[in-house]
Parts: C-alpha cells; structure tokens; sequence
C-alpha cells in the first residue's frame, strides 16, 4: 500500500515531523510513502492523504540534535523532494547514527546542499531586505515596510533576526512567501503571499549617491559582483539601477584619470609645508644625560633589528644605582611595552630577586641587545639568539650606559651578557657564581639568564636550579652591602 | 556656497574607497532586544550590496573630512592633491549612519579621516561620533575607527570603549618605502601604537578581581592595510612583513591594496592599472600563512625576484614544486598534510577526516564535499583511484595554467 503525505509546504517543520513520526513508529518504508507538496502540484491525482497509522505506544523517537537543525533548514527548500529526502535519512539514522557524520554519503550531500541553499537564501535576505519608511507624522514610533522575493520557504526562520536587530521601529516585510511584522511587542508572522507595495523613500538617493562613489572604477571586476549579488535581486534594490552606468562609463574614466596631467598643488599646501618647517622641534635633553641617551637609542638603525622590532627596549633605574643588570635582549611583552624584564622573565626575575631580599627599584636593569629578534610563526613570535655582530654593535649602548651610571657591580645574566661584557668565550658554569673583576672600577657577577628556569621540563629540576638563582642573587645582595660599607669606610677615611 | 549633505556624501565616500576593508563580522554578539534601540552583531558579517568592483560595501565607509595636512604621494587626500574637499559635522554622520541603518543598507560605520588641525584634534572628533551613536542613540551596529598613531592614549582608550575594531595602516611594507612615500609618518610609531593596542586589547581580556565579566574593548581587535605595487618591494617582502604583523601584534587581518590610479594622482608614483592579480595571489599565501600551516619561507621559496606565480594560486604552485610529498592518501594522511593538497579547503579537510572514520572515501565522495576532482585528482590516492603517470607527467603545470589568449587576427 502507498500512503500519501499532503503537506502545505511552506516551512512548518511541524507537519512534516508529525507525519514522519507516525510513519517510523508503524516501521513504514521510505519507498511506500508518496510525499506531495501542496503548493507544488496541487490536485493532479486528487491528492487526498491517506489516514495515518494508527500513534504507537511510547512514541518518542530519538534522533541526534545535528538532524533536527538539518531537517528545519531542509523543510524550508522548494524543492518538492525534500519531505522525501528527509524521510529517508531519518529511516537510515535508525540504523547508522553516525550517517550524517558521513558527509560524502550521496543522500547526507544532497540535504546538506539544500540546507546550504536555505541558509545562504536567509542570508541573502538579511543581506538585501531594504527598508522604506512610511511617514506617519502622529505615530510614537517609526514605520517601515520591505519587499522581499526569498527563493524558499524562509520568512519564519529569518524574522526573529530583524526583531532583534530593528526593536526600535515599527516594520512589516511583505514577501510571495508569507510576511513578517513587528509592532514592538509582538513578531507576527503569516505563511500567505503578500502583494508588493508601492513605497517611496528619500532616503534612496542618498544611498545610491554612496553606492555610486564607493565604487572603484579602476578595478572593475563584474563577475566578482554578480556571484555574491546575482541579477535576481537586482529588481528590489535600489542601488542596482545605478551598474548597468558604472560599468559601461568605467573605462573612459579611468583613461580620463591617467591623461590628465597632475596639477600644481593649491596654495594651502604650500602653507602647510612653510607651517610644518616652522614648526619648533621638541628640545632635546641635556647632552651626556641617561635622558640623553635613551632618546638617542629610540632612533637606533646600528643593525637591521630595528626594522622588524616594535622599539628599542632601554635600560631602566636609578641614575646612580649601585648595581646594574645586564639581560640577553627584550622579549615579546618588553618589545610591545617598551620596557625591560616585565614579561614571565622578568616575572621570575622579579620573584628571584624579592626573596634575595634586592629591591628592584634600587637597580639598574638593561639587556645586551635592545631590539627583540624573533621569527613571527602564526600568531606568536618566537625568540631567536642575537648574533654577535647584533652583540658588538649593540656593545656601543650598553658602554655608554656603564659609563653614565657607573655602578660597582655589573651582574650579567646568561652568555649572551657575560659575551657584552668581557668577550669572554668561558662556559658559563666556570665562570657563574663568584665576583671577578671587570675593570679596575668595578665587579663583574655571573648567573644564569631567568628565560632559562622557564625552560627547564623537569619540575625537581626546575625547583633546584631556582633555588641557585636565589642563592645567586644572594651572593650579589652581600656583594652590595660589602660595596656600601667599604665606601662608607672609605669616605669616614 | 556650502555643498548640500548628498555632495558632500559624494566627495566623502569617494575619498574613503581606497581603505579596503569592510568587514563587519567576528566581533561580540549583541542587539537591541531587550536593551531597546536599534542594532545588532551577530558574529558572521552581512554584506549588504556588491559595487561593479566586486568589493563588498558592508559599513558606511566615509571620511569625517578629506582636507589633510599630511602629504603622503599614494593617498588622494593628500595636500598637494587638487581633489574637491568637503567635511562633515559630527551630527551629520551620526544621522547618516542610523538612517542608512535603519534601512537595512548597512551593518554599521567605518569611519576615518584626513588629519586636520592636529591628531588628537581629529582622533577627538572621530571618538565624538562613536560616542553619540553608543550613548546617545543606543546604536548597537558595528562600528570600525581607523586610527590615527600619534593621538594620545586616553583618546584610543575611549575610541576602544565604542568601537567593535580598531585600525591603523602600515600603508607600505617596508620603512624605506613608508618614509619615501608618507614623509610625514614614522614606521617606528606605527608599530608602536599596535603594540600599546595589542597590549590594552590583553589587558581587558582578562578577568578583574571583582568580577568575572570582561571589560568590552575592540572585541573585533585591531587590523592594518598594505598598498601593493606602488613602492618596489616585492611579495616576500610583504609576506614577511604580514608575518611579523600578525605575530607581534595579534591583528585580525591585513589588507592589500592594490595601487590603484587617483584622481589628480603625485607625479612621484607610476599611473599603472592596479595589479589586482597580484593582489589576490597575497591574498591566498596570506590565508595559506594564517589557516594552512605554511611559512613564509615555503610560499616564496624558488619564486624568481620573490614574487608569487600570476598564473597559479600560491598552493598549486607549490604543490608543483614539492612533488615528492605526493600522492597523498585521502584516506590515512594526517590533517596537516590533508591541507597542503590543491583544491583541499578547511572545510573539505575536517568533513574529510570525520567521513572517513566510517568507510574508505573514494574520489566520488571527495567531489560530493564540493572538491574539484580535476584540481585533486593528481595529487592523492583513494579507494579505487590512484594518479600513477598522472602524477608524474613533466607537463603537469601546464594542465592548471590559464589557457593561452588567443590572437585575434585582423
């Protein structure tokens, strides 16, 4: 026996899961069910529909979330074969849960192109409703009417996104398909056709005028249009009439555009230029100043870093800190901030030097190389080592820094600084931990750089190396307190 | 005699379409439901019409002004140029904004402008229109305000409270070429002001001591344009400069620009048609950077004077190159590999992976997820299909070059 489904067709996923329940409850094959559209092909066999079985006892019937957002979107489609298509998947899914994850299965493809067609006719539709107000001078509210021409079944499924987005007007969009109204309290919506409205909107004008100058006629490129606007819709926009011109006056203004000679400048040019020579340069500090010297380096051009770091990451503290720090380079954070040791390095340094018991604020912070090297790798960079050209020429910074603030101690964290420092080429364990001379006014201290105990994988590992940072540190805050009293000793002497 | 709002919309938005972009999409969704007013974002962008250039037109795009002090030779507004001026009132723009809005011809506004007076008396007035819209008007649309480098930080700091997206041109790829051609804009500057945006861009993102709700602040983050063709640096050099764009300063995009001719154009640059090919090559290698797992490096690698191929997308051409990474296997290969086949999109990578958990795929089921077989085919095996000599053919190149224009004969 053949049952015959009449539905209304107009996108009520309702009547169509309401039959299709029926049918999956009494085991009836996809075969045996003749789906008909009633808007389609009304009355050729007198399409009565036949009397559904008979509700089944516990008749809810489960199916995957992703099929219920498929068969929405699907029942909104033209095309008369969908109430069947989607009869048939379901029928299958009984049996493959996993169909609709197959989605190079021919049957899964083809709802999923309808789906897309469906989708991309709401789109379109949120894309090209146009709106014309009507005056209505006594009215609290604004009121506006559209007309729309939608391929598929799609005023239902498409107006709650124009209630949203226009709460603060009254509108109504009137399509062959049904029509949508919204007063402020209530989204009304009717699956009947409409007829087309006759609406005229001043508005208009001034839209087709920005549609016309946003135009590049230089770049003329009509089929690039046509695919994301297609000519079916052209009748109900306002800005459409205006192509057929541009297109066809195109070329000959661009030609114009070339042959015309460029012209001498207006004399308001001529009094901008005079204005921006007059202008007074910003003073400079005083000259053999660490003020001096950090503007200096802000134009930095020694080597190529400049070009592809953010700025120059200058030292920073006390003019007459007794202790300077001497890091690698800046790093990512430090590159965008313009300061030194403020990303997780300078974190752990932070952290390092408190439970020394070292204040920050009494020291000097600096690096051997003051633009950040990186390899950019997707969204992030990566930190590349400078190279000692990059070092040497950079080495011209970090003596005049020395020389301007003229501490006791120079501690250098890592190779690269110890490399800055003395062009000394020792492993790093032989010269860690201990105060050597570096010239005859002051010491030199060695430690590790603190971007290292990021690296370290091994969690017992990690905790030890930074317990010898710590103690590290340590060795600098007596060396400190050592250099103060001797220089108390030498002054009361 | 003063020009009425509709030649002023002209000149305005003339002067404005040199600015590529127009998205609207990928900020935080909101609308006016329950808060009342007028607008919505809902994550996807919605181009409202298509100009005969086949760009998008999403947003009112204008200029609050085009007088402008600066002289940079690639820009029409500059001051040596002899193009109509005009300005708009902030008023003005406001009302244009919400009426275009309200008829749905629109997603919002991006806004810029020529620099008048001084930057942070420009930034200020730009800042006055997002901040009417926001507060006054309860306008929930998108908004996107290009910014100007040397305004003050307050100024970009309340710019980022209204707007959805932020932006600043680097406008050329290389300092040389911005000092050449913008004399009155610093590289240094540029960079620096999208880093202290990135960084306020972080800072928001993270949750406060008092509440769990993040603080709104360009959630559509920040985004740059680069003009191609108008200096000399070739593809890599632009391709290398996006990388570092995008890795420093966390941005949404970057656009290329063609260099297109300009009304009343500097007699500094070459009055050439704008190479838009070229353009959408970048464009490509830019998405094979950002979504396909290549580096720079393997874009441009072996490309004579570092530019891409004009007659083969960036993949193709590399594909063509690397034979020895194929055939790849539909049905085993990792994702990895999956994505550096031609004719293989994101999409048809990941309904790939999923289909093949439950049967083998054959080319007929590849082609079902809307691949072109003829671009594919010689690169992979499946079920029942394996390239063989087609894989090995010297002419392989030839099968994908654009057919040779035919001599009309006279």
């Amino acid at each position: 026996m053949i049952h015959r489904a009449v539905l209304k067709g107009r996108g009520d996923f309702a009547e169509w899961r309401h039959r299709a329940r029926a049918f999956l409850i009494a085991g009836i094959e996809p075969q045996a069910i003749d789906w008909q559209d009633a808007s389609m092909e009304a009355g050729l066999f007198g399409s009565e529909e036949t009397p559904l079985p008979p509700p089944a006892e516990g008749n809810a019937i489960p199916v995957p979330a992703a099929f219920i957002d498929l068969a929405t979107a699907v029942v909104c489609h033209s095309d008369p074969g969908r109430f069947d298509l989607l009869y048939r998947l379901l029928w299958r899914l009984a049996r493959e849960r996993e169909l609709l994850q197959v989605r190079a299965d021919e049957e899964v493809a083809r709802a999923r192109l309808m789906e897309k067609s469906v989708r991309r006719d709401s789109h379109k539709m949120t894309a090209f409703v146009r709106f014309r107000e009507i005056a209505l001078p006594a009215a609290a509210r604004r009121s506006f009417v559209a007309w729309f021409e939608p391929d598929h079944h799609i005023v239902a499924r498409t107006a709650p996104f124009f209630q949203r987005r226009f709460n603060d007007m009254d509108w109504v969009i009137a399509t062959p398909r049904g029509t949508a109204a919204w007063d402020g309290d209530r989204l009304t919506l009717s699956d009947e056709p409409a007829v087309k409205p006759e609406i005229s909107d001043d508005a208009d004008e001034l839209w087709r005028t920005y549609y016309a100058n946003i135009f590049n006629p230089a770049r003329l490129k009509v089929k690039a249009m046509q695919a994301e606007m297609p000519k079916k819709y052209w009748k109900n926009l306002p800005e459409a009439s205006l192509i057929p011109g541009l297109i066809a006056d195109a070329e000959a203004r661009v030609l114009a555009m070339a042959k015309r000679q460029a012209s001498e400048p207006l004399a308001f040019h001529d009094r901008l230029q005079a204005a921006a020579r007059a202008a007074p340069i910003e003073p400079l500090p005083p000259a053999g100043t660490l003020e001096a010297l950090r503007t200096e380096a802000r134009g930095c051009t020694r080597c190529p870093l400049h070009c592809k770091a953010t700025q120059t990451v200058f030292g920073e503290g006390p003019e007459n800190a007794a202790v300077m720090f001497v890091g690698e380079q800046p790093g990512d954070q430090e590159d965008l901030a313009g300061r030194p040791f403020i990303g997780p390095a300078g974190k752990v340094f932070d952290a390092a030097i408190t439970e020394a018991g070292l204040d920050r604020r009494r020291l000097y912070v600096t690096n051997a190389v003051k633009h950040f090297k990186y390899e950019p790798r997707g969204k992030r960079r990566i930190h590349q080592k400078p190279n000692m050209g990059e070092v040497q020429q950079c080495r011209w910074w970090l003596a005049r820094e020395i020389d301007l603030i003229r501490p006791k101690l120079v501690v250098a964290l890592g190779a690269t600084a110890y490399a800055a420092l003395t062009d000394g080429r020792e492993k790093l364990g032989d010269v860690r931990g201990r105060a050597m001379t570096l010239d005859t006014n002051r010491l030199l201290f060695v430690t590790v750089h603190p971007s290292y105990l990021l690296r370290i994988p091994d969690a017992r590992k990690s905790q030890d190396e930074n317990r010898r940072f710590v103690a590290d540190l340590a060795v600098v805050g007596d060396l400190m307190r050592g250099l103060a009293s001797s220089q108390e000793k030498s002054m009361a002497g | 005699m003063k020009k009425s709002l509709k030649e002023r919309l002209a000149v305005l938005s003339d002067a404005a379409k040199y600015d590529a972009s127009c998205a609207s999409s990928g900020t935080a969704k909101r609308d006016s439901s329950k808060s009342g007013g007028l607008g919505s974002t809902e994550g996807a962008g919605i181009c409202h019409a298509y100009a005969p250039d086949g760009r998008c037109i999403s947003l009112l795009k204008i200029l609050l002004t085009n007088f402008c002090i600066y002289d940079c030779a690639y820009c029409i507004n500059r001051s040596s140029s002899n193009v109509e001026r005009a300005r708009f009132s902030v008023e003005e723009v406001v009302w244009l904004t919400l009426e275009f809005y309200r008829r749905n011809y629109i997603e919002g506004l991006f806004l810029s402008s020529g620099i008048i007076r001084s930057s942070d008396h420009t930034m200020e007035q730009m800042v006055r229109v997002a901040r009417e819209l926001r507060t006054v008007h309860n306008f929930r649309g998108y908004i996107h305000l290009k910014t100007i480098p040397e305004a003050s930080p307050q100024l970009i700091e309340e710019a980022g409270l209204y707007a959805d997206r932020l932006s600043i041109n680097i406008e050329l790829p290389t300092d040389t070429g911005i000092t050449r051609f913008a004399p009155e804009k610093r590289p240094a500057n540029i960079r620096r002001s999208m880093g202290e945006l990135r960084l306020k861009i972080e800072a928001a993102g993270e949750p406060t001591l008092q509440t769990k709700k993040r603080k709104r602040f360009v959630p559509a983050g920040q985004s740059t344009q680069m003009i191609v063709g108008a200096d000399g640096a070739d593809d890599a050099a632009i391709l290398g400069t996006s990388a570092r764009l995008y890795g420093s300063y966390d941005l949404k995009r970057v656009y290329y620009s063609a260099f297109s001719p300009i009304p009343d154009s500097s007699k500094n640059l070459p009055l050439i048609k704008p190479p838009l090919m070229r353009e959408h090559r970048l464009y490509q290698a830019d998405w094979l950077y950002r979504f396909y797992g290549f580096s720079v490096p393997e874009i441009v690698e072996g490309r004579p004077g570092g530019m891409l191929d004009l007659d083969l997308d960036p993949k193709l051409a590399w594909a063509l190159a690397n034979r020895q990474h194929f055939p790849v296997d539909i049905n085993r290969a990792d994702r990895e590999m999956l994505l550096r086949v031609p004719g293989l999109g994101t999409k048809a990578v990941k309904s790939i992976l999923s289909s093949r958990i439950h049967r083998r795929l054959r080319l007929e089921d590849v082609k079902r997820l809307g691949v072109s077989i003829r671009k594919v085919q010689p690169f992979v095996t499946a079920e029942g299909w394996s390239p063989r000599r087609l894989a090995e053919r010297a002419d392989l190149r030839s099968l994908f070059e654009p057919k040779p224009q035919q001599l009309s004969l006279l």
